[in-house]
């Protein structure tokens, strides 16, 4: 056989059949739900009188809508616990497992499926939600689908795609300290563009990649779809193994050795051909943050803000000329030492302990900058709990800053977390779209240790001269 | 869904690129739980000021742009999240047809389960469309002969795989067609998937 991708392995063996327009149907092996994305889904799927295909391929939790303080109480917005409750009804007709809000289980899907392992290498992942890619750290295919096709999911557990364009990242050199994974897919996305991996499912590969722990790995596969790829994954190797092994929905004994002798063979041949190589280069790179309103908006902390002028595409200069508008920035200003009114460290980016050990890390025998506001929001009940028992939690609260119950937070701002009009936020998130942490909020994405060092300064700092040069 | 029929419209312009999906709906509006009634948030924050009286330069509230069943943007139009509700808005507004020079897949794919064609069309054919569509021409989206007239001129064909063609023009339910036909195949695979992975089979117990 030829050499083929990863993609095309996994692609290839969940190919129902093949139409003749070129697209395929494919079986999806696992499908995670949650609150906001599935309410029409269920209507949909209830309105024709079809019944659920199988029950063991999904996981709920709720998490977008949920508060992050409070959660012994019933949810003060009407709405929210409205569209909790949906989901708990849709569930439990259906008897779809579920973790509900009071488990410690709870959490973002992202965190949830890898931490209980759900998510598997060699699987077929479906979720609604863009992030999914996330899931392919793993060595999953994990895309994110509307809610249409959730009720599709949910009914026959297969859908119709076409298949990807494949392209390759291959990350190479030596990373200074405080050069994260996510200033790794920032710089990825600076250089291809928002729209750059758009038609590809991207594999990441190289040595730094190889060096990377999953949580690593999951935060730049999440940070896939903010380049258009709507699929980012990782040959599973030793660490992913290594990862899967005790956790709760994960096989074990001779059903986990079968598994692997599988898993051992999901990696691109030495002949495969990708259509699309992208390298880039780590070596010297200096953390990064977001400028602007489009995940490709991305600086050096010690680089300047573009000039609009500088820009010869008239199009791109006016979404330059209104980002810096919207921003409340100064052309050719230098972006370090800008003042910020938050700092919200979470998400599904950025949200797991190994971000919030190194937030922690700068957080240690320093406190919040008068006037700013620094939330830490747990990726789930169990990161929480880890962080509580490693000593996280009480760095964090002598430090001034709130610590949180897990959901998706201010990363959205659908739950009551949010900016108000004009603030600035130091966010680990992914999406600085104008308004996504709330109605003319301003967000400047960048990696935990980053945001961190933001909150303590009160503006946008270079950590590494924070923490000085022995680090 | 409702088969698509011709259209002959004025268009929209937002030139912008990179129009995402929190900018068409924006997150606070995703508690709603319905599909139906979303027209009126659609780019509620550009649309509209705080206090919801209309922006008089956003081009949805400029006659004749109001009621257009065609919108025209930049290249990466509904990049960002996923959610459907972007779509439900943009129908429950009434348009019918997204031109732009690439789209967001997740939104490209939501649309065409809602009836709403998305058309890519190169930049500078897009570029060229939205000035002729700033000066109030009227434009045909005529998917049954596949093809895009500007005041009664063809200027480019519609050019969609005949299976997403079919299904607009039809207004089929996908899970219906793979409900009705694909059944058996699908159980055929599911069989021997289980047999070579079984271990994606186990019963989840939380
Ligand atoms: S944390 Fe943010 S990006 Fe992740 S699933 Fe939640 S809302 Fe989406």
């Amino acid at each position: 056989m030829a050499d083929r991708t990863l993609y095309e392995k996994i692609w290839s063996s969940h190919v129902i059949r093949d139409y003749e327009d070129g697209s395929s149907l494919i079986y999806v092996d696992r499908h995670l739900l949650h609150e906001v994305s599935t309410p029409q889904s269920f209507l949909a799927m209830e309105e024709k009188g079809r019944t659920l295909h199988r029950r063991s391929a999904n996981l709920a939790v709720p998490d977008h809508a949920v508060p992050t303080v409070d959660r012994h109480k019933p949810i003060a917005d009407p709405l929210a616990r409205a569209q909790t409750q949906r989901l708990i009804e849709n569930v439990a007709r259906h008897d779809i497992p579920f973790i509900p809000l009071d488990d410690l289980r709870q959490g973002i899907v992202h965190v949830v499926g890898p931490e209980q392992g759900f998510t598997l290498p060699g699987i077929t992942l479906a979720c609604g939600d863009s992030h999914t890619s996330t899931h392919g750290a793993l060595g999953a295919l994990a895309f994110g689908i509307g809610a249409s096709e959730c009720g599709i999911v949910m009914a026959t557990q297969a859908i119709r795609q076409r298949r990807a364009k494949t392209m390759r990242v291959t990350v190479t050199g030596t990373r200074a300290p405080w050069i994260t994974a996510k200033d790794i897919a920032l710089t990825l996305i600076a250089r291809i563009g928002a729209n750059g991996a758009s038609g590809h499912a991207i594999e990441y590969a190289g040595p730094v990649i190889s060096a990377m722990s999953m949580a690593e790995r999951m935060t730049l596969c999440n940070m896939s779809i903010e380049s258009g790829a709507r699929v980012g994954m990782i040959a599973p190797d030793e660490t992913t193994f290594d990862y899967i092994a005790g956790r709760p929905l994960a096989p074990t004994g001779e059903m986990l050795e079968r598994a692997l002798a599988y898993w051992k063979t999901l990696h691109s041949d030495p002949g495969a051909v990708f259509d699309r190589e992208v390298t880039i280069g780590v070596t010297g790179l200096a953390p990064v943050v977001t400028w602007g309103n489009s995940p490709e908006d991305v600086l050096p902390i010690d680089g300047c803000i573009p000039a609009p002028a500088a820009e010869p595409d008239a199009t791109r200069r006016g979404r330059r000329e209104r980002a810096l508008s919207y921003m409340g920035l100064s052309a050719e200003a230098p972006i370090e030492g800008t003042p910020i009114d938050a700092v919200f460290i979470g998400s599904c980016t950025n949200g797991r302990l190994e971000d919030l050990r190194a937030a922690a890390a700068i957080a240690t025998g320093r406190k919040v900058a008068p006037g700013v506001r620094a939330i830490v929001v747990p990726g789930s009940g169990l990161v929480g709990r880890q962080a509580e028992a490693e000593g996280l939690v009480e760095i964090f609260r002598t430090a001034g800053f709130e610590w949180r119950a897990a959901g998706c937070s201010m990363c959205v701002a659908m739950n009551g977390d949010r900016l108000e009009p004009g603030q600035r936020c130091a966010s680990t998130s992914n999406r600085n779209f104008e308004g996504r942490q709330g109605a003319g909020g301003r967000t400047h994405l960048m990696s935990p240790a980053m945001a961190a060092a933001a909150a303590v300064t009160g503006c946008l700092t270079d950590v590494r001269k924070l923490v000085g040069a022995e680090a | 869904m409702k088969p698509f029929t011709t259209i002959e419209s004025h268009a929209a312009y937002l030139p912008a690129t990179n129009i995402d999906t929190d900018i068409i709906f924006p997150a606070r509006y995703l508690l709603l739980l319905d599909r139906e009634g979303l027209g009126q948030y659609l780019f509620r924050d550009r649309r509209y000021e705080d206090d919801g009286t209309p922006v008089p330069d956003f081009v949805l509230n400029r006659a004749p742009f109001t009621d257009a069943k065609v919108l025209i943007a930049g290249s990466g139009f509904g990049c960002g999240s996923s959610r459907e509700q972007a779509v439900w808005a943009l129908t429950g507004h009434g348009i019918c047809c997204v031109i732009a020079p690439s789209f967001g897949e997740i939104f490209a794919s939501n649309s065409l389960k809602n009836g709403l064609l998305p058309l890519i069309l190169s930049e500078e054919l897009t570029a060229d469309l939205g000035a002729r569509a700033k000066i109030g021409a009227i434009f045909t989206i005529d998917l049954q002969n596949r093809v895009l007239k500007v005041d009664g001129e063809a200027v480019a064909p519609i050019d969609i795989p005949e299976d997403q063609r079919q299904a607009l023009l039809n207004g089929w339910d996908e899970t219906d067609i793979l409900v009705k036909e694909e059944g058996e195949r699908i159980a055929a695979f599911e069989q021997s998937h289980r047999a070579a992975q079984p271990w994606l089979f186990l019963e989840t117990r939380l």
